[in-house]
Order: C-alpha cells, then structure tokens, then sequence
C-alpha cells in the first residue's frame, strides 16, 4: 500500500514551519461501510488491544452503545440509534463507528496552542502527540465532530490515530482487520473512492436511493470516510454533521487578523506611553506645590 | 525619579490592607498575562518556561485568575466610594488634553481619584467579571462538560479579546505611574508628599486636612 513512506509530517500545530498549502502525497482513507456493519464492537476491542488501553466497567445505560460516549481510553465507539423509516414503516437499527475523523483541514490541530502537539501527516492521518500536549481542551473546541477527549491525570488529549504507528510499517488499522464482514477497509484514497463506488451502485440497485459517500468538504474532506445508506440525513446516524466545518468563532479566535491586531494595539500603546512620556512628562510636582501644601496643612490658608 | 524635597509634607494615601491587595493583583496579573499570552499566541508559548512548562502554566493560569478576583473584589470594596463619578469629572474628560500634559492649573480640583482613575477601577472591574465567567467556561479541568461546545468557542473568543483590553489598560496605568513621579510611593510606603496631593488630588488633600482638623489626632486618610 505505500504507506510506510508517507509518514512525513505537513502540518504541526501552533508552529509556522508547518506548510500551508497541503497537498497529499500517498493519501490513505479508512472506509466505514455503514451498511456491511453488523455492531459487533470487534473494532471496538481491537482498538483497546492494540493502543493498550483500559476502559473502566461502566453501567448500562439502556443501549448495545457501551461505553455512553467516547473517552479517553475508547478512540471508536459504536453508537446506536433506532429508526423508524417513514417511507417503508420499518425499524432501521442504525449503527455508526464514530471517531476521529482525519480531516483535511483539521479543527484540533487549528485550535491547539501546543507545537507540535498535534501534526497531519503527508498521507492525511492526523495525530496526537501526547508528550507536547498541555491538556487544555482546545482541540475539542476545534473539533467539528466533538472526537477528542482529555484524560484526568496527566490531562492529556487522547483519539483514534489512525494506528499511525501500524501504518507507519505498511499495515492498516487494527479496527479494520477485526471487523468480521469488511465494513471497515483501509487503503490509499483512490482504491477507497473506487471500492465506495462499487458499494453506491450496490446499495443504490437494493432500493437504497439516497446512498452515498460521507466526506464533507468543510473540512476539505476526511480521511475517514463513511457510506451511508440515508446519506441525504446524516444526522440520523448519532448525530453525524450534515456539513461539518471549523467554527467560525474558532476561525476568528485563532485567525491572523484578531492576532496581528491584539499585537498592533499592544506595541502602540506601548510606543504611546514612551513617546508620552518623552514628550510631555513626566509630570513634576514642584516646590511650589510643596510649599501650598504646608501651608493647606499647617492651616495657613 | 528626583528627589522629593526634604522638607516635604506625608500624606498618608493607601492603606496597608489595599496595598497588599494590590500587588497581589498586580503580580497575579503580570503572571496571567504571560501565560495567557503564551496560550494564545503561538510565538509567545516559549513563555511558559517561566511556569516550568505548557502543561504547569495551563493548569496555573486559571488558579491566579481565582487570586486575582479575590483581591480585585477587596480593592473594589476600599475604591468604590472613591470612584462614583463626580460632577467635575466631565469637565476634567473635555479637557484630557491638559490633563495629559500635565496643565492642571487648567483642570478642576479633583478627588482621591481622576476620571482617568476611575475609568479604569471600572473598566477593569467589568473585564474582570468577562474574564472571570469566560474563564470558568473554557476552564476545561473542572468545566469541560459544565456548558456546550459551542458556548465555550464563544468562550475562548470573549476571554481572548477582554484579555488583551484589560493589558491595553494596565499598560496605560503602568504609564501613568512613571508619568507622574511620587505616585508609586502611594502604593509601596501608601502615602504621598502635600504636594503631590495639591497638584494632582487637591480636593481630595482639602478633605484629607479637614478631616483632621475636624478629629484632631486622626490621620486617617479618607477612603
């Protein structure tokens, strides 16, 4: 697959080195086939095997989706959600794999304060550095999908990576080769675009009209990619956003304007006050005031 | 600065409690501005070394802010009286352009604080309450799940910009110090010589001297 050489990084947060005009070389994207997904959490139980992490017991809380929400410690979660499909009157059990979504443009990385705390790499995995991290819980305002989460102690931020460490040495992710029907596959981008096309006409040829291929350009496009059976409602599937995009509060907060201008006024009114100062200071008390105040004081006046 | 004449008259100015308050204030925010800025400018993130790293500064910078407005709130108690408006004070505005030349023979007598003062006790005391509530919503230690996303972009955004007003205004009151000397000493050993009062304050040093003639052996100053 060439991946193995495709690991340079293109774009490190809080840094200026990193290069604006993005261009992918080698990009790789994991395909989640909507339909093919049977929710039997076998992506779930790879991902905690091969990033060795440690999801406490939870409770139930009345849903197969287990644990509730994404943590720290669970990078993909299949949420569940039941549909009743006006059109046929049928229950539909919709089943998502959620998680990080590799976005072109990547919000976190956009947010984060931290050089070098979260990088993109050449073939479009975006990935968390942990030991540049300082646990502020910027790239969750960043993140358009709400994937990120920020472990207790050490505050960390912690989501899929893509198994950056398993495609680094040309495999593919590990949620991938556990899932039993091939709803999760990985390649570059073009076999994937392929592969999706060939699924599209499928499902479109089994009455699923509104088929297609979720990967919004708000984001420039993802590196995960889904195909959705309803793909005109994305929200149906948990709240998948219809058009995903870095907020534009984000925009602003981290944007060259409101930067350049909030260092312009700082230098001006520094440069004010010393030319102030020169110019017309500073502001002498003299004798002669001494001398009035004695006698305000001393009750001569 | 020179030397204050030799002979020259104290007159007491700040209290011990407000002083300590202030510095307290003072130091906590150069310490947030600092890290604040390192949070929010890349460029400037070489300045949480000084906090022993990112992650000590980030987890820092909220605990100063709590500091901060427990001793913002006790300046705010001993000021407030001092700094409601007063009739001359809109005569002393129109003619800013004295007052920043240091013409006071042109300007109306004037109270424990100038316009310019009280603005700022008040400017402040807003930004602080900004900062303070933006701040709890983007404090992601203990608030991360306390509001929406969505509110706390809106968060990081109103935080950031009240930030860098209330640096605006510490760096003209940082000014205005140097511009008129013997007005630090007013926050270091609290009081002032008369004639910094007759220049700058002199209604408020007429109330000082009639304050103690009217309770002899007082030195209390008014507050």
């Amino acid at each position: 697959m060439g991946a193995a050489r495709t690991m340079t990084v293109v774009r490190s947060s809080a840094t200026s080195s990193a290069n604006a005009a993005v261009s992918f070389r080698d990009e790789v994207v994991k395909l989640i086939d909507v339909s093919k997904c049977i929710g039997c959490k076998a992506c779930q139980a790879a991902c905690i095997e091969w990033n060795d992490t440690v999801q406490p017991i939870g409770y139930f809380t009345g849903s197969y989706q287990n644990p509730p929400d994404l943590t720290p410690h669970m990078f993909t979660l299949m949420r569940f959600n039941e549909w009743v499909n006006p059109k046929s009157g049928e229950l539909e059990w919709l089943i998502r794999k959620d998680g990080c979504m590799h976005c072109a443009e990547p919000g976190c990385l956009a947010a984060c304060p931290a050089p070098g705390a979260i990088v993109q790499y050449e073939n479009g995995i975006v990935d968390f550095v942990q030991e540049n991290c300082i646990g502020c819980g910027y790239c969750v305002k960043g993140c358009p999908f709400d994937i990120p989460r920020i472990s207790a102690m050490p505050a960390k931020a912690y989501k899929c990576t893509l198994c950056s460490d398993r495609v680094a040495v040309g495999d593919g992710p590990a949620c991938a080769k556990a899932c039993p029907t091939e709803a999760i596959v990985f390649g570059t981008k073009q076999e994937m675009l392929h592969h999706a096309a060939g699924r599209l006409i499928d499902l479109k040829s089994r009455g699923f009209a509104e088929a297609g291929l979720y990967n919004p350009g708000g984001v420039k496009g993802t590196h995960v990619m889904y195909v959705l059976p309803h793909a005109d409602q994305p929200e149906l599937y948990s709240n998948l956003p219809a058009n995903p995009r870095i907020s534009p509060w984000v925009k602003i907060w981290k944007g060259a304007a409101t930067k350049y201008a909030s260092l312009a006024a700082m230098a001006a009114f520094i440069v004010g006050a010393v030319v102030h100062h020169v110019a017309s200071g500073p502001n002498q008390v003299s004798d002669k005031d001494e001398e009035e105040a004695r006698k305000l004081i001393e009750g001569r006046r | 600065m020179p030397a204050e004449p030799l002979d020259a008259v104290e007159v007491k100015r700040h209290t011990l409690d407000v002083r300590i308050a202030h510095w307290i204030v003072a130091l906590c925010f150069i310490l947030l501005g600092l890290s604040g800025l390192a949070l929010f400018y890349p460029p400037f993130f070489f300045l949480t070394a000084l906090f022993g790293g990112g992650e000590t500064a980030r987890l820092l910078h909220p605990w100063l802010g709590i500091v901060l407005v427990a001793g913002y709130l006790w300046l705010f108690v001993r000021f407030v009286s001092a700094s409601v408006p007063a009739p001359e004070d809109m005569t002393w505005m129109l003619r800013l352009g004295d007052a920043m030349s240091g013409r006071e023979e042109n300007l109306p007598e004037i109270g424990k604080f100038n316009p310019g003062q009280k603005l700022y006790f008040w400017g402040m005391a807003i930004l602080i309450l900004v900062l303070l509530a933006s701040g709890i919503i983007i404090w992601n230690a203990y608030f991360a799940t306390a509001t929406s996303i969505p509110t706390q972009r809106i968060g990081l955004l109103v935080h950031s910009i009240a930030a860098i007003l209330a640096i605006l205004g510490f760096i003209v009151h940082v000014h205005m110090v140097t511009w008129e000397p013997g007005t630090l000493r007013a926050m270091v050993r609290g009081s002032v010589t008369g004639g910094w009062g007759w220049k700058h304050h002199r209604k408020w040093l007429r109330g000082v001297v009639a304050g103690k003639r009217a309770k002899p052996g007082t030195s209390a100053p008014a507050e």
